[in-house]
């Protein structure tokens, strides 16, 4: 961070804390500071408190939401002594992102769940995992029928695998839903929540068809040499108590043009991810040349993700 | 009350607002002491939760919304009710309705602001609730029902808060109000009265997720509920305030509210038989939430004794109103009020969210029951209710007795 920008942050900072301390207390208590000494808990005090009283993501300008990154990657720093890189990228045009899992070919290793936790700082403390995978019996064709908590030696005889997680609609119910319009479909179709303009009330939660969100019923708990440091602000940064999170597609990943970490780390190759929009990319080939399927299509939530068999 | 009506201010209309409601019996004030304990409760229970955050409930990604948004649920129902006292009160001119329209208003206001403490402390975030303020924040309307849901409860505390508070504060000055000045928010708060119900219930209806809210009876359903359930407290209220106080309550308004009661507690198990007609003639795959409420799934039917409970008590409660074997002793009936209310509460609280939420779209079957720190809460908003119900009515009647006493002619 250059200096005159920090003199100017910390100007700001002391002016507003002037005009309403209490807030600020009240602020700060939530988060709850731990400043390694006085000066740098009165930094993290005056860096919240901006925090606190950030716009919604999708009304920043530029320069604000560099502002709130830099505020972010310097409370990791100050209280957590790690470096973080923040990434606030936007969609690229001419892209929609599309999703499609072959049933045939997956045979549950939960590679796939592992990579995602690792990658999007899921909660280790109540083993959050946006991805899981459902055990199903032949004749079986919807995961609510299958075992989702399996624990054996895979693949099963006579069994096949099913991955679920967020679906990306493209009319998707949880965005009709918040109150607060701190969930919302990007223009590359990946649905995404401004953690910091969320306030908990879970009505998205309800909303999904897809048990396709999660909940901070906890203070998220990560080992510190296991956090993920690349972060998108609407993706893998680390988040609080009290906030919904989402599969994003690792939107730190794809809108830098990578595979998502569970098609990366999928053993058998049965995740098939791309840009719907590029008549090239392997899953425009998929979805014209495979049988594909859809859950629950007659809720006409219109999924961007789908299952095929080979 | 003194006579001097010319130097009656708003300050001094507060002031003996205040000292009405902190001087009274021992009686009185020992049951002010039991309120001031029960926020206390809530206020530990609160303190645990924001330390820990929601995980001190037994919510979870499955069960997301629990105790609380039931409660929540069941008191819109109670603050609707409070139009089956406005609408033969003030449009029909009934005499008898009048003298305790106000306890109705009063009684609204105070589930109320139950229903906002309970949607408040289910908050993740309660310190980030502005962002729901418009113009500071960003409140997602007209297409979020909760959204719509936060406006109306708003609306409707203001409509229940003013009206009486300004007919009260004219009569304290020995005046009679001007019609034209609250009239039209009377008639405006009668159908914002039916609007908080049924917007409450698109909340649930609108999720198309949730095969058992996703239901177009659950509108009606709610208010037959609620204008069984609301008029019931308030009979209760009436009850309490008849032995408890020198204003007078005549019996035939507690046999007008019991017509009401029952006309409303008799169509509300009409819709019910047919919801559990429609589950169980020809079960689905969208029966299982009903199968989990009134069988259980799995092993897991910690919610069945409850519901045949609700169901025979809802029952046994509307038959004995119907019946009214005590004729004029009213007051024998109380006991069939607190039944049909009960059970009630448990059929559009716990029994309409939890079911709503399991089995979950994925499938899985949990069972739910509230945490002691939920219990906590939830006695705190109750008590906070109590509380705020009697703060407003002490004075209320006090000053309405006043002025009947002296001005009762004008009528």
């Amino acid at each position: 961070m250059d200096s005159d920008k920090k003199k100017k942050l910390n100007r700001r900072a002391f002016l507003k804390g002037a005009a309403s301390t209490a807030i600020a207390v009240g602020a700060t208590a939530t988060i709850g500071c731990k400043g390694k000494n006085l000066l740098n808990s009165s930094e993290t005090v005056a860096l919240k408190f901006q925090e606190y009283f950030k716009k919604h993501y999708r009304l920043m300008t530029p320069d604000e939401k560099k502002g709130t990154v830099t505020r972010l990657e310097r409370l990791a720093k100050l209280n957590q002594d790690i470096t973080l890189d923040i990434d606030t990228t936007g969609s690229r045009k001419n892209v929609l992102y599309g999703y499609a899992f072959n049933v045939t070919r997956c045979e549950g290793y939960m590679e796939c769940v592992k990579a995602c936790v690792k990658e999007n700082n899921l909660d280790r403390k109540s083993n959050t995992q946006y991805i899981r995978i459902f055990e199903m019996e032949h004749g079986q064709m919807s995961p609510d029928q299958g075992d989702g908590k399996y624990f054996h030696m895979v693949p099963k005889q006579g069994h096949f695998y099913m991955g679920v997680q967020c679906f990306q609609c493209e009319n998707p119910p949880c965005v009709k839903a918040c109150p607060t319009k701190a969930t919302w479909k990007e223009p590359d179709g990946i649905v995404v929540v401004d953690y910091d303009w969320c306030i908990g009330c879970r009505y998205c939660m309800a909303a999904c068809p897809y048990w396709g969100r999660r909940f901070n019923w906890n203070q998220p708990e990560i080992p510190k040499e296991e956090i993920t440091t690349k972060q998108h602000y609407l993706g893998n940064r680390q988040r609080v108590r009290g906030m919904m999170e989402k599969c994003t597609f690792c939107i730190q990943r794809s809108r830098k043009g990578k595979l998502t970490a569970c098609v990366e780390a999928c053993p058998t190759g049965a995740r098939v991810f791309g840009n719907l929009l590029d008549p090239d990319s392997e899953i425009r080939f998929v979805l014209e040349n495979k049988k594909v399927y859809r859950l629950k299509e007659d809720l006409g939530t219109d999924p961007k993700f789908w299952y095929f068999i080979d | 009350m003194k006579n001097q009506t010319d130097s009656k201010g708003l300050v001094s209309f507060i002031k003996d607002a205040l000292l009405w409601n902190l001087s009274g019996s021992i009686g009185y004030q020992i049951y002010l002491c039991i309120l001031v304990c029960l926020m206390l409760t809530g206020v530990y229970g609160y303190f645990i939760q924001f330390k820990l955050g929601l995980s001190a409930t037994n919510m979870s990604n499955i069960v997301s919304w629990g105790f609380y948004i039931s409660n929540f649920t069941f008191l819109v129902g109670v603050a609707a009710a409070a139009v089956m006292l406005i609408l033969p009160s003030y449009v029909f001119n009934d005499k008898d309705f009048h003298k305790v329209v106000i306890i109705g208003e009063v009684v609204a206001v105070g589930a109320l602001v139950m229903c906002m403490s309970f949607v408040f402390v289910d908050l993740g975030r309660p310190l980030q609730f502005w962002h729901l303020i418009p113009g500071i924040g960003q409140l997602n309307f007209p297409s979020s029902l909760l959204a719509w849901d936060i406006m109306v409860l708003n609306g409707y505390l203001a409509l229940n808060a003013l009206v009486p508070a300004y007919i009260v504060y004219c009569h304290y000055k020995g005046k009679e109000p001007v019609g034209k000045y609250y009239k039209p928010f009377v008639f405006l708060s009668i159908g914002w009265a039916v609007a908080i119900h049924m917007v409450t219930a698109f909340l649930y209806q609108g999720l198309p997720a949730r095969p058992f809210w996703n239901n177009p009876l659950m509108g009606p359903r709610f208010l037959a509920s609620a204008f069984a359930a609301g008029p019931a407290i308030i009979s209760l209220v009436l009850h309490i305030i008849n032995s408890a106080t020198d204003y007078k309550i005549d019996s035939k308004i507690f046999n007008k509210l019991r017509i009401i009661i029952v006309s409303a507690a008799v169509i509300n198990l009409l819709m019910l038989f047919s919801e559990i007609f429609k589950e169980f003639y020809f079960p689905t795959h969208h029966s299982q939430s009903a199968m989990y409420l009134f069988f259980g799934l799995q092993g897991h039917n910690s919610l069945v004794p409850w519901i045949w409970t609700a169901i025979s008590i809802n029952v046994l409660g509307t038959i004995i109103l119907a019946i009214n074997p005590f004729k004029e002793k009213q007051i024998y009936l109380l006991p069939a009020l607190i039944l049909l209310i009960v059970g009630i509460w448990i059929e559009k609280g716990i029994g309409l969210i939890v079911p709503g939420l399991v089995p979950s779209p994925m499938g899985e079957i949990i069972s739910y029951a509230p945490s002691n720190v939920e219990l906590f809460i939830t006695i705190g908003v109750v008590g906070l209710g109590m509380f705020v119900i009697t703060m407003l009515l002490k004075p209320a009647l006090i000053i309405e007795k006043w002025y009947e006493d002296n001005h009762g002619d004008h009528h």
